[in-house]
């Protein structure tokens, strides 16, 4: 073993210029995979429409833009089903848009909604669609003030998709990147993960598997507020919501921009029974499940506790846990120490994660 | 969570490596192959070789249902995939595995009709959906998966469900163990035994290992502690001087294996006269295919598959990896050309790939991990 060191070395340093070179689409078509929030999405992301559209307010990618005093995003909403446990398409699209904002620091305004309908698409299913959006946004403090709708033709949608777009006022000195994370840093995770995406996976009816489980979608504007007030201005360095691709995914993202070590604790990550028992069940890590109402927090060492205290006061962050904290070496990577004592890499998965065969 | 925390207990396991690391005899180096991926998928998961001395080196095997595909099958299966008012199905490890011309993911996106289904029922299911398809079930896997694959043609049978078809990819694992034992690029001092697949086929066939070849086997558990006790069993057997076939996963493992499913495999399947392993080439009765009694759900007669062989790309050195010759890391490809995003191998593909394991949990300096990682 211990000849082979220098060599493993060498070539894994090998593997992280390779892995340092300019995202490239090699494939013709898009794949499912491009849309599952992993290395794929980021490389069609980089690829192709950082590529085209490529400007300074766009670069740094984050969960919306900044311009001014203002925070800006979009999101599109696609699920099926349409309706699961704990909410459906219209309360996600509106959670989903208000959280981009919040992530960015800002307090959400306005929304736009537009709808893309299926041909025989029931109106009563429309209904409840909207009344939950609207519920949304009261609950999240936003107006739904400019919409457009367009219907297609039978087969061409799976019945309803959503656009939201949104945009909050910043109203603190604070400047929330994920390219802030020091060394020392605490990494917080606001509530237990993965509730939403095995929601999902089984409202699909596709796994015989039965769980007592609700989505999570929630609005974290009132939330991610009452930890930026309790901490010093600039204090809190990010805020990402853990939706498509999991706290692993963000956790990476943040590694990579911040050119810093992520090192989290398994067995401090919150995740509730029932999430862990499908999680194994499938085989699957509950770290790259997405969740709709949780977010990961990097808030400097001094405030962390702090942060940890205002978080613990709002009903979504009863949960909340320093799960982990940012280090320097190696840069660019997520560590995770194992509940069974070990250590491992925490990469950004390729497409969705897959059940195992056996 | 009851039956499994157990087996992940961190106090028990520092305990347990430290009996292994006492039994180790100073100055010797101890090679044992875990023959299944899904073992070596716990290893890398949980970080289990934090806890084996330096002397315990574990290699990986070929026991990844999805690795040991040829290239030349993925392409027949998209072939298959490809004719009119075809549904192809699949398990999900298998949608990225690349052939001569792509992989199902991007015959997916060229317009063939393939989905992914967790058990073959659910292709049976897609199948009385559909009458008016043709639905295949690409069935991949050892002892383990077949008799899923069995039942499932039993039932197409008995509802007559004419339009539902296998392509047979089954393989078998004694074969395959033996052909690592005879490669003579290999010395290991022992194997962990395939957990899953004993469920099956039982413990006896392990027999000649111990018996032919003088190496000693504990069929394991899936959970860490399970591999590391059975490490532990592997080194106390070498101590003693003792050679045996044992049964760490007495939970789950029968000793005779279950027959109703190995009857149902007998009675649905047969030994192929050879097959072609990826990376370990042809070996003789080491593969499963429909037998003719079965032929109505047999897609290997129903379609005209072109049955090419399609040689691995010659960068590629998965078969050096399948056999454990090669660490993952010590391929010329690993992690530059070949990656999860871009897998020119099949190891790089599966969760349960070796390859795959090293790349997304293993990957980095041990060294710098620990410093890291420390408090």
């Amino acid at each position: 073993m211990t000849g082979d060191t220098g060599l493993e070395e060498q070539v894994l340093e090998r593997i992280e210029r390779a892995r340092r070179r300019k995202a490239r689409v090699r494939e013709e078509h898009v794949t499912l995979a491009h849309g599952a929030g992993g290395k794929a999405t980021h490389t069609l992301i980089e690829g192709v429409f950082l590529e085209s559209f490529r400007n300074p307010v766009l670069e740094p990618l984050e969960d919306g833009a900044v311009i001014d005093e203002m925070a800006f995003t979009t999101d599109s909403f696609v699920v099926t089903p349409l309706f699961f446990p704990g909410g459906d398409i219209g309360d996600l699209a509106v959670n989903g848009t208000v959280n981009d904002l919040a992530m960015c620091g800002a307090r959400p305004r306005y929304l736009s909604a537009g709808f893309i309908l299926e041909e025989g698409f029931p109106i009563a299913h429309l209904r409840r669609i909207t009344a939950s959006m609207a519920a949304a946004a009261e609950a999240a403090g936003v107006h739904i003030v400019t919409g457009d709708t367009k219907v297609v033709e039978r087969g061409k949608a799976d019945g309803c998709y959503v656009v939201t777009s949104g945009v909050g006022t910043l109203e603190r000195p604070t400047r929330l990147s994920a390219a802030a994370a020091r060394p020392g840093d605490a990494v917080i995770v606001s509530g237990p993960i993965g509730e939403h995406g095995i929601t999902i996976m089984l409202a699909r009816g596709e796994l015989d598997i039965q769980a007592d489980l609700t989505s999570d979608t929630a609005p974290l504007n009132e939330l991610a507020a009452r930890l930026l007030d309790a901490c010093d201005d600039g204090d809190v360095r990010c805020l990402r919501d853990a939706t498509r691709g999991g706290v692993a995914t963000v956790l990476n993202e943040i590694a990579e921009a911040s050119k810093a070590a992520i090192v989290v604790n398994e067995d401090i990550i919150p995740v509730r029974p029932d999430v862990r028992g499908a999680c194994e069940l499938l085989g699957i890590d509950p770290l790259y499940v997405a969740c709709e109402g949780r977010m990961v927090a990097i808030v400097s060492q001094a405030s962390a506790e702090a942060a940890l205290t205002a978080l613990h006061s709002h009903p979504l962050g009863r949960e909340a846990a320093i799960v982990g904290r940012v280090n320097d070496d190696p840069p660019g990577l997520v560590l995770l120490k194992t509940a069974f004592g070990g250590t491992r890499i925490v990469d950004l998965l390729v497409g969705d994660p897959l059940p195992r065969i056996c | 969570m009851r039956f499994v925390d157990e087996y992940r207990d961190a106090g028990t396991a520092k305990a347990l490596a430290a009996r292994i690391t006492a039994l180790c005899e100073p100055g010797r180096a101890y090679k044992f192959m875990e023959v299944c991926g899904g073992h070596t998928h716990t290893i890398y998961k949980h970080g289990l070789e934090d806890y084996l001395p330096e002397a315990v080196t574990l290699v990986h095997g070929p026991g990844c249902p999805v690795c040991v595909i040829p290239m030349g099958r993925v392409d027949d299966a998209i072939h298959i995939a490809s004719q009119p008012d075809v549904i192809m199905t699949s398990f999900g490890d298998m949608m990225r595995v690349p052939g001569g011309n792509g992989s199902f993911l991007d015959a997916k996106a060229r317009g063939a009709d393939i989905r992914m289904v967790y058990s073959p029922l659910d292709a049976l299911k897609i199948a009385k959906q559909n009458p008016s398809k043709r639905v295949v079930f690409m069935a991949i896997g050892f002892e383990t998966t077949a008799p899923s694959t069995a039942m499932t043609v039993l039932r197409a049978k008995a509802d007559g469900v004419d339009n539902f078809s296998v392509f047979c990819n089954h393989v078998t694992i004694i074969p395959a163990i033996k052909a690592i034992l005879d490669s003579p690029d290999l010395r290991l001092d022992g194997f962990i035994g395939p957990g899953h697949v004993s469920t099956v086929i039982g413990c006896r066939p392990y027999r000649f290992i111990a018996r032919d070849y003088g190496k000693p086997i504990v069929v394991a558990g899936f959970e860490p502690l399970d591999i590391l006790q059975s490490v532990h069993q592997l080194l106390t057997q070498l101590a003693q001087g003792r050679c045996e076939v044992e049964n760490q996963y007495a939970r789950v493992v029968p000793w005779d294996g279950n027959p109703k499913a190995l009857a149902a495999i007998n009675e649905v399947m047969e030994l192929r006269p050879h097959f072609e392993w990826r990376g370990l080439g042809f070996i003789s009765q080491s593969a499963l295919r429909m037998s003719a009694a079965y032929a109505r759900h047999d897609a290997e007669r129903i379609f005209r598959i072109p049955g090419g062989r399609v040689a691995d790309p010659t960068s590629c050195q998965c078969g050096e990896v399948l056999k454990g010759v090669l660490k993952p890391w010590e391929c010329k490809v690993f992690g530059t050309a070949c990656t999860p995003e871009t897998p020119i191998g099949t190891c790089m593909v599966s969760s349960e790939g070796a390859c795959a394991a090293y790349y997304n949990f293993g990957r980095f300096s041990r060294e710098r991990v620990k410093e890291a990682t420390r408090q």
